[in-house]
């Protein structure tokens, strides 16, 4: 063989560098610099942590719900669950990227299909969780310099907003609409109660504390004492929130509703993309388009994608939920 | 790519007969980890809240099962360990390279802030 021809077939796509497919290739290209992506973003939410080191809110006392399960303390149980669905449907996707190899299109079928299934009870999973944490459980008051005050009993359990302030009827206010005013201006939906209102119900109600977002030596909240608590409601409050959104956040920090938004946001894309190319390959595989050409590699392309999700899951519910 | 996979994990601790049987024996050492995970994150032991290297001990395992995991994710479920050391190298090295640094000039920033505010030139406690 001349060199000239030689040369052809190696820079012609004749020789796969490395033993690696053109097709698998690209996608660990992709890999590599979508993992850089998410390290991105993990990394700046270590930054934010760093910079309020001292104050940042503590996981297990923000995720704590499960579903069909009112009222019970849970801390993590359910993350743990859905990363374990994760797994699972990686481990279906391993199976079917196995059975391709021997060319078993019904095997390939039924674990493509367990995949998508899998990937799918995830995304729900996610939706639940943020309608959780968007709705909020238990209320707080926003100071003037946008630091949370929660409440706590005696006891140092959390207390709600609904269980010692009362509405003042006389003092209500409609929520301002563009339609019944000035057309420029409108805000949001307003809290169920004012800054008044919770100010009255602390008085009232002997056993409430106020519990402020600095952690002790210990890694817990520090709760101030009844005359602290009583102050810093009438000095420094300023707003009440309910739930989380992008500007409040009931838990703390705004930074970290903020990550938590973006963070799992990004992957419940990824997974949402990672389900719809699932279903793409399932029917190729279905109308046998990959038995035709002798060769279920693009069933294997799926999988790395798919196990890559899976793996940036691994490292989200460490640093979000457990550290 | 190649059809042929190894078939042992742990350095050859545990041998399997089949992809199908490794596939199953990773995914039961992965729920194990899983569980270990959920377990000390719950119970929280006092022993492992003293501090190593300026983190919590039980932080620290936390960072070490993750990497564990991911090991195991990358390796038998991509099919890392059948493919070639180059592929492998350029792949892992490079995305671990990067990360540590953008990690580390973050992490380092993020406690400069931190003591920013709290040696009381910025009052943010109001």
């Amino acid at each position: 063989m001349s060199t000239a021809v030689a040369e052809g077939k190696t820079w012609g796509g004749g020789n796969q560098p490395l033993q690696a497919s053109y097709g698998k290739m690209m996608m660990w290209f992709f890999i590599v610099s979508d993992a850089l992506t998410f390290s991105g973003f993990l990394a700046a939410y270590g930054f934010s942590r760093f910079k309020f080191i001292d104050a940042w809110p503590i996981a297990d006392e923000v995720f704590t719900h499960f579903p069909f399960l009112h009222g019970v303390d849970a801390p993590m149980y359910y993350v743990a669950f859905m990363t374990f669905v994760l797994i699972m449907s990686s481990v279906t996707m391993v199976l079917a990227v196995d059975a391709g190899h021997h060319l078993n299109k019904s095997k390939v079928t039924i674990y493509m299909f367990l995949t998508i299934l899998g990937g799918l009870i995830f995304v729900g999973s996610q939706a639940w969780e943020w309608n959780t944490f968007i709705k909020g459980d238990y209320g707080a008051v926003q100071t003037k310099g946008g630091n949370i005050l929660q409440f706590v009993d005696t006891d140092g359990h959390r207390v709600a907003l609904r269980d010692f302030v009362a509405v003042d009827t006389h003092a209500e206010r409609t929520q301002h609409e563009d339609k019944s005013g000035l057309w420029f201006v409108s805000e949001g939906t307003l809290p169920t109660y004012t800054v008044e209102e919770v100010l009255h119900g602390l008085e009232a109600h002997e056993n409430v504390l106020v519990r402020t977002q600095t952690l002790t030596a210990e890694g817990e909240k520090t709760v101030l004492s009844r005359a602290e608590s009583l102050k810093q409601i009438k000095d420094n409050g300023k707003l009440v929130v309910e739930g989380a959104n992008l500007h409040v956040n009931e838990y703390g920090s705004p930074l970290f509703a903020d990550f938590f938004f973006f963070i799992t946001g990004f992957h419940g894309f990824h997974v949402f993309s990672g389900v719809v190319i699932n279903i793409i390959i399932f029917f190729n595989v279905v109308l046998g388009t990959y038995e035709r050409r002798g060769s279920y590699e693009m069933v294997e392309k799926v999988g790395l994608y798919w196990h890559f999700v899976d793996l940036v899951w691994v490292f989200v519910f460490t640093f979000f939920y457990l550290v | 790519m190649a059809h042929e996979h190894k078939l042992e994990i742990f350095r050859g601790l545990w041998k399997f007969k089949s992809n199908t049987q490794k596939i199953w024996g990773v995914l039961a050492f992965l729920t194990f980890v899983t569980i270990i995970e959920v377990a000390l994150g719950i119970i929280k032991p006092e022993m492992l809240m003293g501090k190593v290297l300026g983190m919590k001990a039980l932080n620290w395992i936390f960072i070490i099962l993750t990497i564990v995991k991911a090991y195991y994710i990358t390796w038998d479920f991509m099919h890392m360990r059948d493919e070639t050391k180059g592929l492998r190298r350029a792949v892992v090295w490079t995305a671990i390279f990067l990360i540590l640094y953008l990690i580390f000039i973050l992490l380092q920033e993020g406690g400069y802030v931190f003591r920013v505010y709290d040696e009381g030139y910025i009052k943010r406690d109001f």
